[in-house]
């Protein structure tokens, strides 16, 4: 199982980088925080760290930190639009509950 | 389930912990909200994909406001309800408007008191409210009487509304832009508008300063680089220098009556002309100003371009227009620009080759002969990647981010200048400068002042702003007064005034007396700014008049002297006259005489020789008074002796 990305959503990540100037990819994890117990975590990523895994999707490479792996293994990120806003959604087949923004959610 | 933005490495925010900051360019013709965004700094669009929301608000009759180009629209057929270029009026009183009689607006002058904004007093004991001119400027629409301020504050919110639609959540903040040149009053307007329409103000900025950040020039080599500022109403060129990862701007210059709108009528002159048509009725002014506009944007990338229009009359209008003849048409408004430039490097006392990098701000920017004018002046090719139009609204939108707490490590200040110096009134009509002109803010500054007069127990603070050295001559911004000083000997007072300018170039000054540590303060929210033209006035004054401004201080003190002199004599003539015979006695009330009607002498050293004189005349009088004295205090002691046996 893999960390993917849809084209739309590698399309703008590859977007963001080549306009950031800098980064070899997104990092992205899970923390313990939140009102339903896990938030996600997406960032720029400058570097890898050691035990790192790595996933490429549609050239853009994924960087996942092996403690975060299990809560969001399956995972596909999609960029969205609603009305003026835009952004990342996480598709999370671990999900059993979120709250009500989605911002956090429960495995 | 809530859209995610792309974090810096280790910088993901907890969830609901995102901290949404915008930068806002509230500008004359056009205003933008931008905000950074996974990393990127993006100006953020309407629902129709518009960037640029036109700074004009429209007020009817139901009270429902409409802000943008829908007020746009019927603007010139509701010319007095629909407010353009309010930016103009900000914290300006009706003097300060200049030829009211070509606009279409109901003004209504407001007397100081009845302004919101008028000097409102600090900590300490006493302190009293002030500016002693009229207040902000007011305009009476169909809706009631609106300010500047509520005017922009709609203009802000609809701003606010998109930016929280985009964004998907409140906003912690926003930072606006003001011209370098925005004084007290003009900052405090703005910072106003912007909490009446719900905003937190992080920081107001600079606009030049945040066209240097969107170009990510604090990130490059430390120097000085010049912004170049042409928007559509307004010229602007400020110097700004970088060290250390600070900007501080040097100098800033510019003409608040030329823009882009002045080439549109360039165009429509020459089309009057190729088609010997005089005067036109307002509907096809507009109609061939819209067709000028069009053709100047044409030509930035077309080497012709032709202006085909039907005139109310049926008349048909067919030009060719090409790029040669534009820029020749056009020229004297391109050099026009030169001239502030020139005098913004003299006040920066740099040259031409100083300066490591142009920035260019302000959709006129876009014409090819502008680009080629301001590259050739500085010889160098002008910085113009980024959009001119949204420059300002990106570099905000960095500093808002930053400001919010959302990018950890180097963390730079940014450092301002204050346009005219700041000081207070001191006797004869005199300013003392406590904070001279182009100093950085913030900055704090300390003087000591003493009493005058014996006994004196109350003093007057008039804060004023100017160049010059007569009080006469110079802007007052605020009075107030420090009261219960200690009954003291004239000069034995020591007061320290303190002049404190915050990081928006708000000013706030303290006076204490140092022995008794009372203490007055004020914050000067003048109701009353100045124009920048009076800005540029008063600083051209101040140049042209420094010699004529050296004779006036040198004549005042020599008028102040004299007062304090016949002063003292009076009174030794009252306590003491007895010690006189006739003669010396008449002969010290001529020079008394005669130096009192030298008093209004336009020439200092006429007073001066006849201050000589009467102290001359009155040495041996002070020496009987003084050995009078010295006899009186030695018999009080031997009487007291007596009486202690």
């Amino acid at each position: 199982m893999a960390i993917t990305l849809t084209e739309n959503a590698a399309k703008h990540v590859q977007n963001f980088i080549a306009k950031r100037g800098k980064g070899i990819g997104l990092r992205v994890g899970v923390r313990t925080s939140g009102c339903s117990g896990m938030a996600y975590k997406l960032e720029f990523a400058d570097e890898a760290k050691e035990d790192d895994l790595q996933f490429t999707s549609h050239g853009v490479t994924v960087l996942v930190d092996p403690q975060s792996l299990p809560y969001i293994e399956g995972m596909e990120l999609d960029f969205q639009r609603e009305g003026l806003n835009e952004g990342f959604k996480f598709n999370n087949p671990n999900v059993k509950n979120a709250c009500g923004c989605g911002e956090s959610f429960g495995v | 389930m809530a859209l995610l933005q792309i974090s810096e490495p280790g910088l993901s925010t907890a969830p609901h912990q995102h901290r949404l900051a915008v930068g806002i360019d509230l500008g004359t013709t056009n205003s933008l909200v931008a905000t950074v965004r996974n990393g990127i700094s993006v100006v953020l669009n309407d629902e129709n994909g518009r960037a640029m929301l036109p700074s004009v608000v429209r007020y009817a009759a139901d009270g429902s406001v409409v802000v943008g180009e829908t007020a746009q629209a019927m603007q010139s057929e509701d010319a007095a309800n629909t407010i353009v270029s309010v930016k103009r009026f900000m914290g300006r009183g009706l003097n300060d408007i200049g030829d009211i009689s070509r606009l279409p607006y109901r003004f209504v002058d407001t007397p100081p008191a009845a302004s919101p904004f008028a000097t409102s007093g600090g900590s300490g004991q006493s302190a009293s409210t002030s500016s002693g001119q009229g207040g902000m400027v007011q305009l009476r629409t169909v809706a009631g009487v609106k300010s500047p301020v509520e005017v922009s504050a709609e203009i802000l919110k609809v701003l606010r509304n998109r930016a929280e639609a985009a964004l998907g959540g409140e906003l912690v903040g926003a930072v606006i832009t003001v011209p370098a040149y925005f004084d007290d009053a003009q900052r405090q307007a703005t910072k106003d508008a912007a909490r009446l329409a719900g905003l937190n103000v992080l920081r107001l900025l600079n606009e030049p300063t945040a066209a240097a950040i969107a170009y990510g020039l604090d990130n490059a080599a430390e120097g000085v680089y010049a912004v170049y500022d042409l928007g559509g109403g307004t010229f602007d060129i400020s110097i700004l220098r970088l060290s250390r990862g600070v900007f501080e701007v040097l100098s800033a210059n510019g003409d608040s009556a030329l823009g882009g709108d002045d080439f549109d009528q360039r165009i429509h002159c020459w089309l009057l002309e190729k088609n010997h048509l005089s005067a036109l009725n307002p509907r096809d002014t507009r109609l061939l100003l819209t067709h000028a506009r069009t053709a100047k944007e044409q030509l930035t990338d077309h080497g012709e371009t032709r202006i085909t229009a039907v005139l109310s009359n049926g008349e048909l209008i067919d030009n060719a227009l090409t790029r040669t003849e534009f820029q020749s048409i056009s020229q004297n408004l391109v050099q026009h620009t030169l001239q502030p430039l020139r005098r913004a490097l003299r006040d920066a006392k740099l040259s031409v080759t100083d300066i490591k990098g142009v920035v260019m701000v302000g959709g006129a920017t876009r014409m090819p002969q502008v680009q080629n004018a301001v590259g050739e002046f500085f010889g160098q090719t002008p910085l113009t990647n980024l959009d001119p139009d949204k420059v300002v609204a990106l570099g905000a939108a960095i500093q808002a981010n930053l400001l919010a707490g959302n990018r950890s490590g180097n963390d730079w200040l940014l450092l301002d200048v204050i346009p005219l110096s700041l000081g207070i009134e001191t006797m004869g009509g005199l300013v003392e400068k406590i904070i001279p002109r182009n100093s950085t803010i913030p900055t704090a500054r300390a003087q000591e002042f003493t009493t005058f007069k014996d006994g004196q127990t109350a003093m007057s603070i008039h804060v004023l702003q100017g160049e010059r050295e007569l009080v006469s001559d110079c802007r007052s911004l605020a009075k107030f007064e420090l009261r219960g000083i200690p009954a003291m000997v004239a000069g034995a007072a020591r007061i320290r005034v303190t002049f404190q300018v915050d990081a928006d170039g708000l000013v706030n000054v303290s006076a204490r007396e140092m022995g008794s540590g009372i203490e007055a303060a004020i914050v000067v929210k003048p109701s009353y700014g100045l124009s920048d033209s009076e800005i540029t006035r008063m600083l051209q004054d101040s140049a042209q008049h420094a010699r004529d401004d050296m004779k006036a201080r040198a004549l005042r003190e020599q008028q102040t002297e004299a007062s304090q002199l016949l002063e003292a004599v009076k009174h030794a003539l009252e306590q003491d006259g007895d010690l006189l015979d006739q003669t010396e006695r008449a002969q010290i009330e001529a020079l008394m005489t005669a130096l009192h009607d030298t008093l209004q002498h336009t020439d200092h050293l006429v007073l001066k020789r006849a201050i000589g004189a009467l102290n001359d005349a009155t040495v041996s009088f002070a020496q009987a008074r003084m050995d009078k004295n010295m006899a009186h205090a030695l018999a009080g002691k031997n009487i007291s002796e007596l009486e202690a046996k």
